[in-house]
């Protein structure tokens, strides 16, 4: 409606989308998820051991507003791939168990077999501090 | 609060075709998981399907549907 306002939030949800190969917007942070959906998201990208930057999107209820706007979904958590919305619990959880969500990953099946650290496969979001910062 | 049959049944008036089969997992009357299957889904991205159903019932979703957990299928 009126795109010539300043939306901050929005702005950083966007460049948070924009700046990580694989981000999940997510309710808590993968090593806390508040919400069952949520975790069996990251239980999926954990097992293959693929890195990904969270946002937690609990701290203000803008950050939902403002993702569901921007991906026309309504729930979370909502798992982005290459600047596109892969789906949510319900999706990211069938491609996982066809396969496709490595292939979306780009990992061969050869890369997602050893799984070392996952801890050391989370990169935390600059887009999160961004959007925090915000809203300090 | 809806019923698991509301949901279904507006499921299948919204979408031409659709047959739904909705269950409340909780027993609360807010977690609903629905399988939906429809000629319409045809051609359309996972993705676009479930945008289907989640059209339907708007801002209820995340508000008195707390959570709609869907399968769709292609007939």
């Amino acid at each position: 409606m009126s795109s010539s306002e300043s939306n901050p939030i929005r702005d950083a949800i966007a460049e948070a989308i924009a700046e990580h190969k694989v981000i999940l917007f997510m309710k808590g942070n993968p090593e806390a998820p508040a919400c069952g959906f949520s975790a069996r998201t990251v239980a999926a990208l954990q097992s293959l051991d693929v890195p990904f930057a969270s946002v937690d999107i609990l701290p203000d209820p803008r950050i939902r507003q403002e993702l569901s706007a921007i991906s026309n979904w309504p729930t979370i958590p909502q798992l982005f791939v290459d600047g596109e919305l892969v789906g949510g619990c319900d999706i990211v959880t069938e491609m996982y168990e066809s396969g496709e969500l490595a292939q979306t990953l780009g990992l061969s099946d050869e890369q997602q077999a050893p799984a070392e650290s996952l801890a050391g496969a989370v990169q935390p979001s600059s887009g999160l501090t961004q959007i925090e910062n915000r809203l300090a | 609060m809806p019923t698991a049959e509301d949901i279904k049944q507006r499921i299948e008036a919204a979408i031409p075709g659709a047959s739904a089969e909705v269950e409340d997992y909780t027993g609360g009357g807010d977690h609903f998981r629905a399988t939906v299957t429809a000629q319409a889904f045809s051609g359309r991205s996972r993705i676009e399907q479930h945008r289907l159903i989640y059209e339907i019932f708007g801002a209820e979703i995340g508000g008195p549907i707390h959570a709609l957990s869907l399968q769709t299928k292609i007939d």
